[in-house]
């Protein structure tokens, strides 16, 4: 499969270099949100959908800034876009789904500190992806990070009826477990062949 | 002083972004790899927090409550293009191997926290206090895993052997699942140390982590 196709670029986004797992971003929201399993899958949701609009958005700045030759504002400006991106979806949460809103407390705002999606939108940046590619880039780092905290929920959910020493309770352990995910996650490596 | 002393202080332990506070593990975890990157890591993000956290401060009183946040955002931005061409500069190699990571300082919740929570609230001197507190607090943090990453990964520190030639490096301490692991062992350390002193159990024989 050649390297810029869109089916290698959603699986190498989502899998062989999962955002979370294997390049390290976004750790906060994965080790804050992961307690539950319902609210890290529509936690998910919410980041796919604010990368989605970054990342389109950023792909349309990108070529403003280039064609003003302005590269140096880059990041104030890709920084700017996701915060009202992040407005956007917490004003839609607020009024279709509540408890929702309520229930991703501080974690919902904090998607603009989230580093996962800054990340993204540099990444199509220095590959120079086309339109379509940045879309394909960006529904798989998406579900790279849904998938990763979907397990993170779960594994942790069991966790809570296990018996452990206090001492490893809370963020010990928590990256303990994401190490061995991240260490399962390295398997996919061979899929890039 | 001893006020000034204890603002300064408190980022290096009691209140040390990583361990403690579990703030802006991102680059603590991507770039730790070797001691080199951890380092350079540290005080370029020390530098964007003292920037940003001076100009906050001092600007604190003209910027609008509602859109404060967004302020501290451009703000620090600012600093990070500045960090991010000096780098460049300085070392295109170490460039490289931290990659996007420097740009993503400007996501770094313990600066956008600091400039929030303290140099919002506090005069110049006492926020530069704590810009250089938490910033060396962060620095250490990376050093920490950095070395033990490096060490048992490569068998080196700074890029100089330590161990001899009979030495089988641990290449998983370098990959991405070293850094989890290593933290996480980290703050066992910590939290053991921590029960130890509470408990007031020199011995500690309930303490044991297995």
């Amino acid at each position: 499969m050649p390297t810029d196709s869109l089916p290698f670029i959603f699986l190498n986004a989502c899998l062989i270099n999962n955002f979370v797992l294997s390049t390290f971003l976004g750790i906060c929201p994965f080790l804050g949100v992961s307690g539950k399993l319902q609210t890290a899958s529509r936690m998910g949701l919410a980041v796919m959908f604010v990368m989605l609009v970054a990342s389109t958005c950023a792909y349309g700045i990108n070529f403003v800034l280039v064609a003003f030759e302005v590269e140096y504002l880059r990041l104030i400006c890709y920084i700017a876009v996701i915060a009202s991106a992040v407005q956007l979806v917490e004003m839609l949460m607020k009024k279709y789904s509540p408890a929702l809103f309520r229930s991703l407390g501080i974690y919902l705002p904090l998607i603009t500190t989230n580093c996962a999606i800054l990340g993204l939108a540099l990444f199509q940046t220095f590959r120079e992806y086309d339109f379509l590619q940045c879309l394909a880039y960006a529904l798989g780092a998406g579900a790279g990070f849904s998938l990763a905290l979907i397990i993170m929920a779960g594994l942790r959910e069991k966790l809570e009826l296990a018996d452990m020493p206090s001492l490893a309770r809370g963020a010990a352990v928590s990256l303990m477990l994401a190490g061995v995910l991240s260490l399962a996650f390295m398997g996919f490596a061979g899929l890039g062949g | 002083m001893k006020e000034n002393t204890d603002t300064f202080l408190k980022g290096l332990w009691r209140e040390n972004p990583v361990f403690v506070m579990l703030l802006g593990m991102c680059p603590v975890l991507a770039v730790s790899n070797s001691v080199i990157n951890a380092l350079a890591m540290g005080l370029a993000t020390t530098f964007v927090l003292i920037g940003s956290s001076t100009l906050v401060s001092l600007l604190s009183r003209f910027i609008p409550k509602q859109v404060r946040i967004a302020t501290y955002i451009v703000i620090i931005a600012t600093f990070v293009t500045v960090v991010d061409y000096l780098i460049q500069a300085i070392s295109l190699d170490l460039y490289r191997a931290l990659g996007a990571f420097i740009q993503l300082i400007v996501v770094n919740c313990m600066i956008l926290g600091r400039a929030e929570a303290f140099a919002s609230k506090n005069p110049l001197g006492k926020s530069l206090l704590d810009a250089l507190g938490m910033g060396a607090g962060f620095t250490l943090a990376l050093l920490c895993l950095g070395s033990v990453r490096e060490l048992l990964g490569n068998g080196s520190l700074l890029g100089v052997a330590i161990f001899g030639a009979g030495f089988q490096p641990w290449p998983i301490m370098i990959l991405p699942p070293g850094g989890f692991f290593v933290l996480g062992g980290w703050l066992l350390l910590f939290a053991w140390l921590q029960e130890r002193r509470t408990a007031r159990r020199p011995e500690g024989g309930l303490a044991h982590a297995d």
